[in-house]
């Protein structure tokens, strides 16, 4: 260690590492993962969405999976749940769809309602 | 691939025992065959500080908090909670209040209540891993301090910040720094007083096993500030992980050149090494700890000189306890504004507690200064356990005394703390209830300080075993008047004209059980009887009319005391009967009670 620059540059890619433990803002995305949903492959879902996180360095997201999500005919699926409380439930879902998604809703906070289920506000 | 769950372990010493590292093991062997392996990652962390509750366990992103988590458990959590993302109820901890679970590790009570300072990182980053630290902004308040700040700016903001020491003298942190500083001398030391021996404190070992970065750091930053290049942890040998830990982080520190020659490429270097102490109490003063580091008998040596003027090996040197060491970074980092404006006005920032005895949380907590007792025994303690009463709490280990429930509102501080005739020390705390007597509380402590003093001073030698002989002599019924008396003269003796802190301290139980539970005492000499039922000797047990004949005792007497038919009233064997209250506890009806005795026979 040289230079604080130095230093710093290694802070910010070990933080990279631990953001889940930090982060509380930014999106919630909720991997249906129960029966149905591995069963109707929720997990390459699930994995595209980590997989994207990463190469685009997104920090304004936790992934998580959760169980049964209910409608088991529209699985995949995955809920985006935003900081207001909002929720967005994505139906049906592929690989193609996982990137359109983060391109849009994620990054451009748009919501791309071709392939919403339903929308809903908590609270 | 990035990981998607983070599962933390906790790796103290208290969750160790309780097979966290077996724990670990099981969840890499059912994430690998799960194929669900690097997705998932593993921590084992430092101290959570909820220790009743280990091994605990928390997983990220969720911050789910689980509780008495077995190696049994694992796979249950690996393919519902990991894999389908479902938690499992039964290791949640209850609500006491509205007996809910509570999911967040955040909503509980015993977290949301602390201010975390010292033990920032205990139970959030891996011990081992140096990155996981930077990530935190280590070393960033060393990087800073070397390359913008000098030597005398440094203890300037120590100065500012108010910082005391925590290890129980409760001294300027930085006018330690300052006089160490003001020594003229081509060698100088800091050393990091890691022997910590009060029982039932634990703080030390905690930050030392889950944070060790964290006293590297404000060491090398102590050895800037002073202008020393040697730093030396004195840590006693039965914290083997702690040890282990420590050698770890200075050889990656090493490895990183946080440590060593020209760090951040100015001119300062500075080295750390270990030294074992083989547990001694009175190593933990400061002169003894040196001779001990010197090669001699841990003997405290008379003061002045100060370390500061002369000490390791006749150069000045500065100690400082591992909890306040600590507190430096984050000083540098956030501020010495920041940090005084937590606490009160004459005692900054937070302490950490040990919490023990007859409370339902046991563990460590750190709450700002001020925070009174109560919010400490019943918020963030949870209380006493079993529905018993409260008598009084110990702070302050074997140099301490007892507060009692007209006290507890007491806002905890330096200050406050002294003038309840108790003291800080290192922060243990140790609760009792009605259960406990409070003369064998002194004796217990006191036959500590017999075991510990090191025999270099008369009063402290002879004095304590003379008291010690008096307190067995009231335990067993033999006590008189006078026996109180002569030991509160002998305690003030002692206090007055012993060399060093131990034996100055030493009498602070039993005056303080003296003050506030003279009572006790009088019973014990005069009815001879123990009113908590806990001497042997003066405690006679027998059962009333209010029995129900549920034969509870009964089966709960490990010697067969007891006899009696179901729903007729039983009978307690006196000759038999071994005193150890069993059969009080296990009385739904509270039908046995411990009465007056004169060496065992009834009056």
């Amino acid at each position: 260690m040289k230079t604080l620059a130095e230093l710093k540059k290694l802070r910010d890619e070990s933080l990279k590492k631990m953001t889940m433990r930090y982060t509380k803002d930014g999106f919630r995305v909720q991997v249906g993962m129960g029966t149905c949903g591995i069963a109707s492959g929720a997990r390459p879902i699930l994995n595209e969405f980590l997989e994207q996180a990463n190469l685009r360095e997104l920090k304004n997201m936790t992934i998580t999976q959760v169980g049964c999500m209910g409608e088991c005919a529209y699985e995949p699926m995955a809920e985006i749940i935003d900081e207001s409380g909002q929720s967005y439930v994505y139906c049906s879902l592929t690989i193609p769809i996982v990137r359109e998604i983060i391109e849009k809703h994620i990054i451009n906070h748009q919501p791309v309602t071709r392939y919403l289920l339903s929308t809903r506000k908590d609270k | 691939m990035l990981e998607r769950i983070q599962v933390l372990i906790c790796g103290g010493t208290g969750c160790m025992s309780s097979h966290s590292k077996e724990i670990k093991q099981a969840f890499e062997e059912e994430l690998t065959n799960l194929g669900i392996k690097d997705e998932v990652g593993l921590v084992l962390t430092g101290c959570f500080g909820l220790c009743e509750r280990g091994p605990v366990i928390v997983i990220y992103p969720d911050e789910t908090f689980y509780a008495h988590v077995k190696v049994s458990d694992v796979k249950i959590i690996c393919e519902e909670h990991l894999l389908k993302g479902r938690h499992i109820d039964r290791l949640l901890v209850k609500n006491p209040l509205d007996r809910n679970k509570i999911k967040q590790m955040s909503q509980l009570t015993f977290y949301s209540k602390q201010k975390r300072i010292a033990l920032r990182n205990c139970g959030q980053i891996n011990p081992l891993d140096i990155d996981e630290y930077i990530a935190r902004d280590g070393y960033l308040a060393l990087g800073e301090a070397l390359t913008k700040m000098t030597p005398d700016q440094v203890i300037k903001e120590v100065l500012d910040s108010g910082l005391k020491g925590r290890g129980g003298g409760g001294f300027l942190t930085g006018l330690k720094w300052q006089f160490a500083a003001q020594s003229v001398s081509d060698k100088k030391y800091v050393i990091c007083n890691a022997d910590e021996g009060d029982p039932g404190a634990f703080m030390d070992r905690a930050i030392l096993e889950g944070d060790p970065h964290s006293i590297l750091e404000a060491m090398a930053l102590c050895g800037y500030a002073i202008g020393s290049d040697q730093g030396y942890i004195y840590v006693r040998a039965e914290y083997p992980v702690a040890v282990e830990r420590l050698e770890h982080a200075i050889l990656q520190a090493k490895e990183y050149q946080l440590l060593g020659d020209s760090i951040f490429g100015t001119d300062f270097s500075f080295n750390i090494d270990i030294r074992l102490g083989a547990g001694a109490f009175v190593c933990g003063e400061e002169t003894a700890l040196i001779k001990s580091i010197e090669g001699f008998r841990g003997m405290p040596v008379l003061k002045p000189p100060f370390p500061a003027k002369k000490g390791l090996w006749g150069y000045p040197t500065n100690v400082n306890n591992v909890e306040t060491l600590a507190n430096i970074p984050v000083i540098f980092l956030k501020g010495a504004d920041y940090f005084k404006s937590i606490g009160t006005e004459n005692s900054t920032g937070t302490k950490v507690f040990a919490l023990g005895g007859k409370i339902n949380n046991t563990g460590l907590v750190e709450v700002p200064m001020g925070t009174t007792l109560r919010e400490v025994v019943y918020d963030i303690g949870g209380g006493i356990p079993n529905k018993r009463k409260f008598k009084a709490i110990q702070t302050g280990g074997p140099s301490g005394g007892c507060i009692t429930e007209k006290d507890l509102d007491t806002p905890i501080d330096f200050d406050n703390l002294k003038k309840l005739g108790s003291m800080m020390g290192s922060g243990g705390m140790i609760v009792m209830d009605e259960d406990n007597c409070m003369v064998d509380v002194a004796r217990f402590y006191l036959e500590f300080t017999v075991e510990e003093s090191c025999g270099k001073c008369t009063p402290c030698r002879e004095g304590t075993k003379q008291m010690l002989d008096i307190l067995n002599r009231i335990c067993d019924g033999d006590g008189t008047l006078k026996d109180i008396d002569e030991l509160e003269k002998l305690a003030h003796m002692i206090q007055k004209t012993s060399l060093c802190g131990l034996g100055q301290t030493a009498p602070n139980p039993v005056l303080s059980t003296i003050k506030h539970f003279r009572d006790e005492y009088i019973a014990h000499v005069v009815d001879k009887a123990c009113p908590a039922g806990v001497c042997a000797e003066l405690t006679h047990f027998v059962i009333d009319d209010g029995c129900i004949g549920c034969t509870k005792c009964a089966k709960n007497c490990p010697v067969n005391a007891i006899s009696g038919w179901p729903k007729q009233i039983h009978m307690i064997d006196d000759e038999l009967c071994i005193k150890c209250g069993a059969c009080k506890k296990a009385c739904p009806v509270g039908a046995i009670t411990s009465i007056p005795s004169i060496r065992g026979e009834a009056v």
